[in-house]
């Protein structure tokens, strides 16, 4: 009988449990408590792990400090031809910005948080950080390792906030293939490398190719690093995530609010459109071209903010880039991308 | 009078305090540490479900209408540190229990390896059932191999879980 009663109950806290949406209040109370008490606890416990692990780089720093210094010199001369192209590009870009009047994505300030617990199981890959709403975390933010994006907020406290990592079964993430800018669903299954789905078009990846945050639906940004694609033994498309290749014991967590909330809301509400009795009535027609909804096209300051905009309000869905060159398209993809990237390194 | 001595050690060593809580407060403080960020020459440790040793052993030795609930708060404890649904390993581990009682008439009583084959049974229906309720609850299959390697690093508590029943098998004639 109290096996009964207490599976029923456990049923119960189940079904009413959603850790994966946006909303702060979906976390809960009790993980709040829980979590404020856990946090401490583990940051104490964690600290002789933390020396042993600084003691192990001293000691493979000072062991093979001549192969990582040719290493680096090499790394430093690929650098510095990356720099001046960079300089070159930066150039280009701000005047391309400037002849189109684009409005670029603002700086996004970051703050720094330790993890101090760390699930990595089958069912839950999420972790605890000891930074939280008293630092303006809030819940959706995205998380950052040194290498790329770990994962997002999904809950938040005095002094912690949850991440649910890109590895979770929970976790599903608008990204873009680099080089052919085809869109797809990343989603974790609890092992190291999540999967590639709702890929379309002819030969959207290829091995290796880079995938980054697409920005779609607007609770991230766009241009993240995420890892490359590499083909699963599933046959299913799959990602290395760049943030496996250092440890995350240290993550930034980007203070990244939707673009909506970033855009003049009184500016976009303010509607310039004529009326609806305006419209003339549908006509069966023959003719190719529709006809014209008003009689004066709608005012360029209007149509730049709106243009912006649906980057934050498409659906999550990702589709291929309108065919119709508009004063959103008009923009190259990548230039838009860099702010965010640009943005971050002040902070670093 | 040497039977009495030895029925008083045991009814002492059966008291609330060594049978239920040392057992879960040992299992929630190894899963907290093996749940801290630690890599050993770039590899993390496995996160075995602990609670799985004494929700098995209250199940097997001695029924009450106490270990239940002490495994689905604990259960609740787990999830809120692994960040888990609540409720997932509460429920998962319950079903475990409820396996190990529906089985206990035929499977007590065995030998060491019979044993740790119904206690290898019992994790892998504990497994099961956290998979298929994360299948059902979120609309996507967790990673088959990750949950075989949490099976298996769970079923190599058994030895844990064998300790207990020694220490605990003469409390409860109905074991023998």
């Amino acid at each position: 009988m109290a096996v009964i009663v207490a599976g029923v109950a456990g049923l119960g806290l189940l079904l009413s449990d959603r850790r994966e949406t946006y909303k702060a209040e979906a976390y809960g109370a009790g993980r709040v408590v829980v979590d404020r008490v856990v946090a401490p606890a583990a940051d104490v416990l964690s600290t002789p792990a933390d020396w042993a692990r600084v003691l192990g780089n001293g000691i493979g720093d000072y062991f093979f400090a001549v192969s990582e210094n040719r290493r680096l010199k090499l790394e430093n001369a690929r650098l510095r031809q990356w720099r001046d192209a960079a300089i070159a590009l930066e150039d280009i870009n701000s005047r391309y910005r400037a002849l189109l009047g684009v409005k670029i994505d603002p700086p996004i300030p970051m703050v720094t948080a330790r993890v101090v617990l760390d699930a990595r199981g089958p069912f839950a890959n999420t972790r605890l950080a000891n930074a939280g709403e008293e630092k303006g975390v809030r819940v959706g933010q995205p998380v950052m390792s040194d290498a790329g994006l770990v994962g997002r907020v999904v809950g938040t406290g005095p002094g912690i906030s949850r991440i649910l990592l890109l590895t979770d079964v929970a976790s599903h993430m608008p990204v873009l293939v680099d080089r052919t800018n085809a869109r797809a669903i990343l989603s974790g299954d609890g092992g190291p490398n999540p999967t590639l789905d709702y890929l379309r078009g002819i030969d959207p990846v290829r091995n290796g190719d880079r995938i980054l945050s697409s920005g779609d639906g607007g609770v991230l940004p766009r241009g993240l690093p995420v890892g490359t694609a590499v083909k699963g033994l599933d046959g299913h498309w799959r990602v290395r995530l760049s943030a496996d290749a250092v440890p995350i014991d240290l993550v930034r967590i980007l203070l990244f609010k939707d673009f909506t909330d970033l855009a003049a809301q009184k500016a976009l509400q303010a509607s310039k459109m004529p009326p609806l009795t305006d419209v003339p009535a549908p006509v069966a027609s023959s003719s190719v071209l529709p006809p014209p909804l008003t009689s004066k096209p709608a005012p360029a300051p209007v149509v730049a903010p709106v243009a912006v905009k649906p980057a934050a309000t498409k659906p999550v869905v990702a589709k291929p880039a309108p065919a119709k060159p508009t004063a959103l398209t008009a923009v190259p993809p990548k230039p838009v991308a860099k702010p965010s990237a640009a943005a971050a390194e002040p902070v670093r | 009078m040497t039977f009495q001595t030895s029925r008083q050690t045991a009814a002492r060593s059966m008291d609330a305090w060594n049978w239920l809580a040392v057992p879960t407060l040992t299992c929630l403080m190894l899963t907290l540490l093996f749940a801290l960020p630690i890599r050993v020459f770039g590899l993390v440790p496995p996160e075995p479900v602990f609670l799985m040793v004494p929700a098995f052993v209250w199940a097997v030795i001695r029924p009450s209408i106490l270990p239940p609930m002490i495994l689905m708060v604990s259960g609740l404890l787990i999830d809120i540190l692994w960040g888990a649904p609540l409720g997932l390993w509460g429920f998962s581990l319950l079903f475990g229990y409820a396996g190990v009682l529906a089985s206990r008439s035929f499977a007590s009583g065995q030998g060491q390896s019979m044993n740790w084959v119904w206690y290898a049974i019992t994790c892998l229906i504990v497994e099961l059932t956290a998979y298929l309720v994360t299948l059902i609850d979120l609309h996507a299959a967790p990673s088959i191999v990750g949950a075989f390697w949490q099976w298996a690093v769970t079923a190599a508590l058994y030895p844990f879980a064998h300790q207990l029943i020694e220490r605990f098998e003469d409390a409860d004639v109905r074991f023998k």
